[in-house]
């Protein structure tokens, strides 16, 4: 019989690479649920998940609300993909995603961040999308640690239980 | 659920050692709990637990974002008074439920 053995999770390291509330959203709560866990979590961003440390953008994240097939209306009718494309309607979206979270006391992302730092995790900028987007260090929020290699960021990736989780 | 003899007292304890009922706890049950954890509990812990125990008796939800709010610490601070799981094992020594909380 096979025996089953389980080793407990002692690191995650979280890339995000894009700028949707949800998506940045996700990569937040799993990396300060871990330090909470008393896991060490890395958060590392790339492409258009910089938005989420970029100081200019990070408090402006949208939802998309086109093309998106599991957004519905309040009560539960598909949203319209026709409708998201009106001016003013992913605004208006983005704002009704951001209260609800609020009400289940999910800080902004800037917040959320400090949170994670002093918790003990790590954040990090990818340095191939900075270059892209043309973004130095110092457009970044201060909780960034570095913008590093996708090879130092494996650097860290070591150790037995460790994960990396792509979102 | 089982018992368990915390300080020199019965209680009823889940699978995890969390209490079953809050109102079976007293402050030597946390002392004698946070020594599993190394922690030595000061004043500044007990403000936390008291905090939390009046939160979770209100019938509200806990996270750690409200208890660094509270003004008895910030989240760092939290993190230092009870390392590896700020909420977690404050919530274990308070005498209540596992915090059913994602944040």
């Amino acid at each position: 019989m096979a025996t089953k053995e389980e080793y407990p999770l002692k690191k995650v390291c979280i890339i995000c690479a894009k700028g949707t509330i949800e998506d940045v959203y996700a990569a937040l709560i799993m990396a300060n649920g871990a330090v909470m866990e008393g896991i060490e979590a890395k958060l590392f961003f790339t492409f258009f998940g910089l938005d989420a440390i970029t100081i200019k953008q990070m408090n402006k994240l949208h939802t998309g609300t086109v093309g998106n097939p599991a957004l519905r209306m309040p009560g539960g009718l598909p949203f319209p993909t026709l409708l998201g494309m009106l001016p003013g309607v992913e605004a208006g979206v983005s704002f009704m995603m951001k209260s609800q979270m609020e009400k289940l006391d999910v800080p902004p992302v800037k917040e959320f961040l400090e949170m994670i730092v002093a918790g003990g995790g790590e954040i990090y900028a990818c340095k191939m999308a900075a270059d892209m987007f043309k973004i130095e260090k110092e457009d970044l929020t201060e909780e960034v640690i570095d913008i590093i290699t996708v090879g130092q960021f494996y650097e860290m990736a070591g150790g037995q239980g460790t994960q990396i989780i792509f979102i | 659920m089982a018992d368990k003899v915390i300080a020199g007292i019965t209680v009823n304890v889940n699978a995890e050692g969390y209490f079953e009922d809050p109102s079976q706890w007293n402050k030597e049950m946390a002392i004698e709990m946070a020594r599993e954890y190394d922690i030595e509990l000061t004043d500044k812990h007990f403000e936390i637990l008291k905090y939390l125990r009046e939160k979770y008796l209100a019938g509200e939800q806990l996270t750690i974002r409200k208890v660094g709010n509270s003004g008895i610490t910030d989240i760092k601070g939290l993190y230092q008074l009870f390392p590896g799981g700020p909420l977690k094992i404050s919530s274990r020594l308070a005498g209540i439920p596992k915090p059913a909380s994602c944040i």
